[in-house]
C-alpha cells in the first residue's frame, strides 16, 4: 500500500509537473522580475528617472492632481525604490476600464513627459493574467496551472523520501540521473519558499475563484464583503459648497505617528475642493508583513482625524499576511535579493523537472528506434520556455531602447515585440528539433541580448553603467547587473552545450542499455530518486 | 456500462489498455471539477458557520478552499479505485453541504439562497 501510494504520488507528479509545467515556467519567471517591479519600470522610463531621495512633501503632487482629477484620486507616494509619483482616478470615457493613470514629479507636481511603455508591469501582469486575452480567462488559466503545481509540490515531496539527502547531492555528467539530482536539489533548497509561493498566489485570486462564500454571507449586499475587507464604500457625494483643501503633509504625518512611525503607502482624496473632501492615508508595506488595509481617515477641509479603518482580526491578519507574502513588498535590499534568488530556484526547479522529463523520454525513444510525437512536442516547447523566454524578456527590455519615441502605440510595439520574438524562437526550436544546436543557439541569443544590454543602454541613454556605478544609483545599475549576469550564465551555458556536442549522445546510448526494460517509465523517477 | 467498467479500473500505475485512460480520465474529472466542487463547498459551509465575523469567516473560508482542493486532487489520485476517488469526495461533501444549508437557514430562514 504504501510503495502503491509513492508510485501513484510519482505519477501524478510527472503529469501535473509537465502539462502545466511550460506555463509554470513563465509564471515563475516574469514574477521573478516583477519584484523589481518599480526598478524595471525605472530604467525603462530611464529619461524620466530622478536621483537622489524622495522629496519629503506631497503638496506638488496632490496641487496638481486637485485640478486634473477633480473628482477624486489615489496617489501612490514615492519611497526608497519608487522615486515618481503615481496616481489614477476614475473618469467616464477614459481607456484601461474607465481609469485615468498620471506620473508625476514629487518636486513640482508636474506631469513627467517619459517614453511610452508598460514598464515593469508587463512582467508583472503577464505572471498572473498572460496577454491577448481577457485577463478573467488569463486569471483562471494560471490559477488552473498553480493549482497544478501545488498538487505537484506536494506529490513531489511524497515522491523523494530522502529530501534531507537530495540537498546535498549532486551527481554531474551523468545524464538523467544528474537532471534528478539538479531537480531535487533546487526544489529542496527552497521548498519552503516553493509552497508558500504557490500558495499564496491562490490566495490573491482567491476572491474571483470561490466567490460563493461572500455571496452566502452578504446576502442581497455584493459589495458588502469588499467594502468590509478593503475599504471600496463610496466617498460619499459632493456637497457643491467650494472649500479649500487641508495641507496634506501634516496629515501624512499624523497618521505615521499612529502607525508608530511607518511610512503612509498612498494617500486617496475624494471631492478636493469641496466642503466634504475627504482625504484617506494608508499605509505603506514597511515594517510589517501584511498588506491589509491600514486607513487614517481625515476630514478634507480641517483636517479633523474622523477614524482609523481596517480589519485587525486573525483571519484578516492572515489573508494579508499571505497577501503581503507573495508580493514580498516588505523585503529589504538582503531579503529581496534572497526571495529573487529562491524564485530563480523556482524556475530552474520547473525547467529542470520540464527537461527531465524529455531525457528520460529520449531513452526510451533510442531504445525503440523512433521519436513518438509526444516527446518533439515537449522537445521543442521546453526549448522555446527555457531558452526562449529569457531571450524574449531581454530582447522586450532591448526594444525598449530601440523604438522611436514617438511611435504610436509605442507601449504595445514593446509587448508586440517581445511575443514577436517569443514566437519566432518557437519557430526555430520546432526546426531544430531533436538536437542541442537548437538549445546553444537561443542559450546564445540569450546570452548576447543579456550581456549586450548595459552596452545598448549605453548607447541610447544618460543612465548607463558609467554613470550609475560611480554615483551609487542602485535602482538603475542593478537591472544593467542582474540582465548581464543572467546573460552571463545563459550564455556560458550556450558554450558547455556546444563544447559537449558528441559526448550526450554516448551517454544516452549507454544509460538505455543499462535500464531495466521492466520498468514501466513513469515508476523510474520514484525509483532513481531512492 | 461505460462508466461501470471504468470506476473499477484499479491503481493509475496499473497496466489495463484503455480502460486505464478511462480511469485516469475519471480520476482527473473528479480532482478538476470534483476537487473545485467541494473546496467551494467548503468555502461556503465554513462562510456560514463560523462563529467569527462574517468577513473573517468568508476569508478563512475561502483560504481553506485553496488547501482543500489540493488535498482533494492528492486523494483522488491516491484511492485504490476510481470509484473509491470520488466516494471519498461525496462522504466529504455530505458533511460539508449540511453544513452549508444549516448555516444559510440559521441566518435567513430559508434553505436556498
Amino acid at each position: 500500500m504504501k510503495t502503491g501510494f509513492r508510485q501513484s504520488m510519482a505519477w501524478l507528479h510527472t503529469w501535473s509537473g509537465l502539462l502545466a509545467g511550460w506555463i509554470l515556467f513563465a509564471v515563475f519567471l516574469t514574477g521573478t522580475a516583477s519584484y523589481f517591479r518599480p526598478e524595471i519600470t525605472a530604467w525603462m522610463r530611464s529619461e524620466a528617472y530622478r536621483a537622489g531621495p524622495p522629496t519629503p512633501s506631497a503638496q506638488p503632487m496632490v496641487d496638481a492632481l486637485a485640478r486634473m482629477a477633480p473628482g477624486g484620486f489615489t496617489l501612490l507616494l514615492p519611497d526608497g525604490r519608487e522615486t515618481l509619483g503615481n496616481a489614477y482616478w476614475r473618469e467616464s470615457g477614459a481607456g484601461r476600464r474607465g481609469f485615468r493613470e498620471a506620473i508625476l514629479d514629487p518636486a513640482t507636481g508636474e506631469l513627467v513627459a517619459g517614453r511610452e511603455t508598460r514598464g515593469g508591469e508587463f512582467f508583472f501582469r503577464l505572471h498572473f493574467q498572460l496577454h491577448y486575452m481577457s485577463p478573467l480567462w488569463g486569471r483562471w488559466i494560471v490559477s488552473f496551472c498553480a493549482m497544478m503545481m501545488l498538487v505537484a509540490i506536494i506529490s513531489g515531496i511524497v515522491t523523494h523520501k530522502r529530501i534531507f539527502a537530495d540537498f546535498f547531492t549532486f551527481r554531474p555528467r551523468k545524464g538523467q540521473r544528474s537532471w534528478i539530482d539538479a531537480h531535487a536539489a533546487v526544489a529542496t533548497l527552497a521548498l519552503p519558499y516553493h509552497a508558500m509561493i504557490t500558495f499564496t498566489g491562490l490566495v490573491t485570486l482567491m476572491l474571483m475563484l470561490m466567490p460563493w462564500g461572500m455571496q452566502v454571507a452578504y446576502p442581497g449586499d455584493p459589495r458588502g464583503f469588499s467594502n468590509e475587507v478593503f475599504g471600496r464604500a463610496a466617498a460619499g457625494r459632493p456637497s457643491g459648497r467650494p472649500a479649500p483643501l487641508v495641507p496634506v503633509d501634516p496629515l501624512l504625518a499624523e497618521a505615521s505617528r499612529i502607525w508608530g512611525g511607518a511610512p503612509a503607502g498612498r494617500i486617496a482624496v475624494s471631492h478636493p475642493g469641496d466642503a466634504a473632501a475627504r482625504v484617506e492615508v494608508l499605509r505603506g508595506p514597511e515594517g510589517r508583513l501584511s498588506n491589509q488595509r491600514d486607513a487614517v481617515i481625515f476630514d478634507g477641509v480641517t483636517g479633523a482625524l474622523i477614524a482609523r479603518e481596517g480589519m485587525t482580526s486573525g483571519a484578516a491578519a492572515t489573508h494579508g499576511t499571505m497577501y503581503g507574502l507573495h508580493l514580498g513588498r516588505f523585503a529589504g535590499p538582503v531579503l529581496r535579493a534572497l526571495f529573487f534568488l529562491s524564485a530563480l530556484a523556482g524556475t530552474a526547479m520547473v525547467g529542470t523537472g520540464l527537461v527531465l522529463w524529455a531525457v528520460k523520454e529520449r531513452q526510451a525513444a533510442a531504445k525503440a528506434g523512433r521519436i513518438g510525437f509526444g516527446l518533439g512536442l515537449v522537445e521543442v516547447l521546453n526549448l522555446a520556455t527555457i531558452a526562449g523566454l529569457p531571450a524574449a524578456m531581454a530582447a522586450f527590455l532591448c526594444l525598449n531602447r530601440l523604438l522611436p519615441a514617438g511611435l504610436a502605440g509605442r507601449a504595445d510595439w514593446e509587448v508586440n515585440g517581445f511575443f514577436m520574438v517569443w514566437g519566432t524562437l518557437l519557430l526555430h526550436a520546432a526546426l531544430r528539433l531533436g538536437g542541442r544546436r537548437g538549445w546553444v543557439e537561443q542559450f546564445a541569443l540569450a546570452g548576447l541580448l543579456g550581456l549586450g544590454l548595459p552596452v545598448l543602454n549605453a548607447l541610447t541613454s544618460p543612465w548607463h553603467l558609467g554613470v550609475t556605478l560611480p554615483a551609487g544609483e542602485w535602482r538603475l545599475a542593478g537591472l544593467d547587473l542582474i540582465v548581464a549576469a543572467l546573460g552571463a550564465l545563459l550564455g556560458g551555458a550556450a558554450i558547455l552545450l556546444a563544447r559537449r556536442q558528441d559526448l550526450p549522445a554516448r551517454k544516452v546510448r549507454k544509460m538505455a542499455h543499462g535500464a531495466a526494460p521492466a520498468v514501466p517509465p513513469t515508476m523510474r523517477h520514484g525509483q532513481a530518486a531512492e | 456500462m461505460t462508466v461501470g467498467v471504468a470506476l473499477r479500473v484499479r491503481g493509475i500505475n496499473e497496466s489495463g489498455g484503455r480502460w486505464r485512460a478511462v480511469g485516469i480520465a475519471v480520476r482527473v474529472a473528479a480532482a478538476v471539477l470534483g476537487g473545485y466542487a467541494l473546496a467551494t463547498l467548503s468555502s461556503v459551509a465554513l462562510a456560514v458557520t463560523l462563529p467569527m465575523a462574517r468577513a473573517d469567516a468568508v476569508l478563512t473560508g475561502m483560504m481553506a478552499g485553496v488547501a482543500v482542493h489540493a488535498a482533494s486532487a492528492i486523494w483522488v489520485f491516491a484511492a485504490r479505485s476510481a470509484a473509491r476517488a470520488w466516494g471519498g469526495l461525496l462522504v466529504a461533501a455530505l458533511p460539508l453541504a449540511a453544513m452549508a444549508l444549516l448555516g444559510q437557514w440559521q441566518a435567513t430562514g430559508r434553505i436556498l439562497p
